[in-house]
């Protein structure tokens, strides 16, 4: 358990906000026909790797102080297994924003959109993961927070609630941390290895298929057309392409004991073995 | 003249390499739209290192005041809103580094000025900004257009571009501005550098390191790679998943926020290749990968390739090994 306590910190309503992505870490993936986006066939989605370590900490936030945990996503239907995954977690409230006007958005739009939904919530904490594992943009966040007026900071490691602040260790390179102090209500993104999500009991997904899941489209949020999807982003993908290689591995061929003896062959001969 | 930004980026005394890598790329790029070159270093006492930049730009902005002794994104906003709004950068470059992670985004929706994060390269045509940044963990590369404005910002990834020193130093003219800050900023305060733990295992001294990620789907299935790893006399590292699962110990993971390895043997077994992996590792004297995915990036840093599941073939070549040290006795 990595949150402590050292003054009393009553209960805090927390806000997550979560991507529902396809998972492509271990996938082989296909530029589609249009060009500017992915075969999406065929790909397993789930909620952002990020944002699962978001939600677990939410969730061990309110589970030592008390409060609420709400999950928030933008995205089509598909986006409710996600948030069917946050409900079971422990998150109380799941809203899902939904509209065709959205496609196209990128991340300062979708800041927007859940700036207008998250300005009308209370909300002590937000907490949402420092990237997404599809576009990768690691922005939502901090735009978010200056679109609030509250103070933010991202790659969290570690998280440390006290009365009114929070203390933060947040990721440098190589191996190093920074300790920071900032004031809440605030905005944290957090890093992979904060914590260690749970596994979901059976009952926790029956449990949660019962609760609600709060729909809202771009008229819910009051924002106007030319806010979201590509008008109102600041970036526009042109066209996607596979990475030209820096150099080309040499593919070692056949079954894989022929490869496994060609590998052994490889050491053997630069004297490695 | 119209004019490019790059951030000086600098800890604990020491100017990181990813600011000589964007005034690199800003230098190329000034040259060719016929602009200015002009770095910014903000800090207590930094006058010595904008000496340094000054090598690199035409103009050194420098902006010294305690509190920003160590960095601290809110107060670095309220001084570049101040020097942007002053003199209009067409571009302003940033470190796409945990810094400009937590700077940046921030800072051009409070300036209202478009920014792409992450980028691996950039042309600026006219007043037309284009990117290319990564996607899926580096499997797909975009091309993206930037909506049109007067100035942009750009977020560059780390080791994205060569340092290359001007071959006659530029020696800039430095010049000193002012700190708009009037107060403490106590919404967010440093504390502390934390250091990783001392470490039972020193990857970087190893010879020969065998690589794991996260190919390997269950901590049980570790002794298979670790098994091998010590006939042949490697010791086991890893990529950031095995580290974030809590399956080794961070002082094994290999890349931007592990450690930088560079052994004669690198053996990558279910390891896509991420860029913050790849920058770990991608100087070893030989590297051998070993994944199911055929358009795995890291076939592209490897000199050996097997498209194969991993378990079918660590088992077989730990077991030809053994065959062939039987012979060798």
């Amino acid at each position: 358990m990595k949150i402590q306590t050292f003054g009393r910190v009553s209960q805090l309503d927390i806000v997550v906000c979560v991507k529902h992505v396809p998972e492509t870490a271990e996938a082989e993936l296909k530029i589609d026909a249009s060009g500017k986006d992915i075969e999406k066939a065929g790909l397993v989605f789930d909620i952002n790797e990020w944002d699962d370590y978001a939600l677990e900490e939410a969730v061990r936030i309110k589970e030592k102080f008390g409060g609420t945990v709400t999950a928030i996503t933008i995205g089509a239907e598909d986006s409710d297994s996600t948030l069917r995954k946050c409900l079971a977690r422990g998150a109380d409230k799941a809203i899902r924003l939904t509209d065709p006007k959205f496609a196209g958005s990128d991340a300062y739009a979708i800041a927007k959109i859940l700036h207008s939904v998250i300005k009308n919530l209370h909300y002590d904490l937000i907490l949402t993961g420092m990237q997404a594992g599809d576009d990768g943009y690691a922005m939502v966040g901090p735009i978010l927070a200056e679109m609030l007026g509250i103070p933010h900071t991202t790659m969290a490691k570690k998280i440390e609630l006290e009365t009114g602040m929070a203390k933060i260790n947040r990721e440098l390179e190589g191996g190093l941390e920074e300790q920071l102090e900032i004031k809440l209500p605030a905005l944290i993104s957090v890093q992979t290895g904060i914590n260690e999500p749970r596994y979901v009991s059976i009952m926790g997904i029956r449990k949660a298929m019962q609760k609600e899941i709060k729909v809202m489209t771009l008229a819910d949020t009051g924002l106007s057309e030319a806010n979201v999807g590509e008008t109102g982003s600041w970036l526009k993908i042109e066209k996607l392409y596979v990475p030209p290689a820096e150099k080309q591995a040499e593919f070692l061929k056949g079954t894989p004991e022929e490869i496994a003896a060609k590998i052994a062959e490889i050491l053997k001969a630069r004297g490695l073995i | 003249m119209p004019e490019i930004f790059v951030l000086a980026e600098h800890r604990q005394g020491q100017i990181r390499d990813v600011t000589y890598e964007m005034l690199t790329k800003a230098r190329e790029t000034a040259e060719k739209a016929n602009m200015e070159l002009t770095a910014v270093i903000l800090g207590k006492e930094v006058k010595e290192k904008a000496k340094a930049l000054s090598e690199y730009a035409r103009k050194v902005l420098v902006v010294e005041d305690a509190k920003l002794e160590n960095f601290n994104s809110d107060a670095y906003q309220k001084v570049l809103i101040s020097l942007i709004k002053e003199y209009k950068p067409t571009l302003t470059l940033i470190g796409h580094t945990s810094y400009g992670i937590e700077l940046a985004p921030r800072l051009a929706a409070a300036l209202n000025i478009p920014l792409a994060t992450d980028c691996i390269d950039l042309t600026l045509e006219g007043d037309t900004l284009t990117v290319i940044r990564q996607m899926y963990g580096g499997k797909v590369n975009a091309k993206a257009a930037i909506r049109k404005a007067e100035s942009y910002m750009v977020t560059v990834r780390q080791a994205a571009f060569t340092a290359q020193k001007p071959a006659t130093p530029i020696n800039g003219e430095i010049i000193e501005k002012p700190s708009p800050l009037t107060e403490e900023i106590i919404t967010k305060r440093f504390i502390q550098y934390i250091l990783p733990p001392p470490g039972g295992v020193d990857i970087t001294a190893a010879e020969k390191l065998v690589g794991i990620g996260r190919g390997i789907k269950d901590q049980s299935n570790i002794p298979i790679v670790e098994d091998f790893a010590k006939t042949i006399g490697a010791v086991l590292a890893c990529s950031r998943p095995i580290v974030d699962k809590g399956w080794l110990p961070s002082d094994r993971q290999v890349g931007s926020s592990g450690k930088t390895v560079k052994p004669k043997l690198y053996i990558a077994v279910g390891i896509s290749g991420a860029f913050q992996h790849v920058l770990g590792m991608k100087n070893s004297d030989l590297i051998i990968a070993i994944n199911k995915d055929p358009n795995a990036p890291i076939f592209s840093f490897a000199d050996y390739g097997a498209v194969e599941d991993l378990f079918k073939i660590v088992p077989s070549l730990k077991n030809k090994i053994y065959e062939m040290k039987g012979q060798k006795a």
